[in-house]
């Protein structure tokens, strides 16, 4: 293990995925993570639960507001 | 998805009142600002309101839309204010500095202390996942995650919503709720360490059922 802990790998996670460290930064964080399966797991649990929100499906408006919304559309026009 | 056209010909159709462009974006986007609108007020009726007063604001605008910004950051940034006011109505709004966002987002029992041949080590290695394939039902993990989004300080909801759940750029998002790309990532990351947190507790009791 190199000297960068789990307790710190976590913390860092997002920057790491973002692509906001320095180099050097960045560097620790792959050394470590070829060394720590734990870490690696808590990585990529990260990746899916963001993979998971952006599948979420969207709520659709109320029919009668969307009617009301284009009704308004057509009489800006008029 | 089919791609909607490029900005300058949305605006030009809109601009002649053509409904099939209106209604293309309206049902695109609905669905977003509801979310996003559900950030800032208590109550999916009170979201819906607020959507509702955004196209308006969007139909009665859009002669003024001065192309600045993307079509649709303008109708989000219309969205936010709308919603900001009334949050405020509703008492919700919490500043954006007001919300402690210091101290570690995995519980510090987990790792292995100072003293410990490995100190700051995990414990255990966090759980494993069910892989999607394993019967884990799509839609009671979505129930999960709509109730931790749920759970979130405001701004951590805000900002994962954006980024994550809409797929914003972390650029636009600074731009919209006028906060630094640092402050930005700090609140991301709260909010996905909070998000991970919660799933962890489900596939546990799940697995222990």
């Amino acid at each position: 293990m190199n000297d960068l802990d789990c307790r710190e790998f976590v913390e860092q996670v997002t920057a790491f995925l973002e692509h906001a460290l320095d180099p050097e930064a960045e560097q620790r964080l792959v050394d470590h993570l070829a060394l720590c399966d734990g870490c690696e797991r808590y990585l990529d649990q990260v990746r899916r639960s963001v993979t998971d929100l952006r599948d979420l499906p969207a709520d659709a408006l109320p029919d009668e507001t969307r009617a009301a919304l284009l009704e308004a559309f057509r009489a800006r026009t008029e | 998805m089919e791609e909607l056209p490029p900005d300058d010909v949305l605006v030009a159709r809109l601009r002649d009142g053509d409904d099939k462009t209106f209604a293309l974006v309206l049902d695109r986007w609905s669905g977003g600002l509801l979310r996003l609108a559900r950030s800032f007020v208590s109550t999916e009726a009170s979201a819906a309101e607020v959507v509702q007063e955004t196209w308006v604001a969007v139909i009665e605008g859009l002669d003024r839309f001065e192309g600045r910004s993307s079509l649709k950051t303008w109708v989000y940034r219309i969205l936010t204010n709308t919603a900001k006011r009334r949050g405020l109505r509703e008492h919700r709004v919490v500043p954006m500095s007001s919300v402690d966002d210091s101290g570690p987002t995995v519980d510090p029992s987990r790792f292995r202390p100072a003293g410990d041949p490995f100190p700051g080590h995990w414990w255990d290695f966090p759980p494993l996942w069910p892989t999607p394939e394993q019967g884990m039902l799509r839609h009671e993990v979505q129930a999960q995650l709509r109730t931790a989004l749920g759970e979130l300080p405001e701004r951590q909801r805000l900002v994962i919503t954006l980024r994550d759940v809409e797929g914003y750029g972390s650029e636009e998002v600074c731009a919209l709720l006028d906060i630094t790309a640092a402050n930005q990532r700090v609140l991301l990351h709260r909010a996905r360490a909070f998000v991970r947190g919660k799933l962890e507790e489900y596939y546990t009791q799940e697995a222990n059922r």
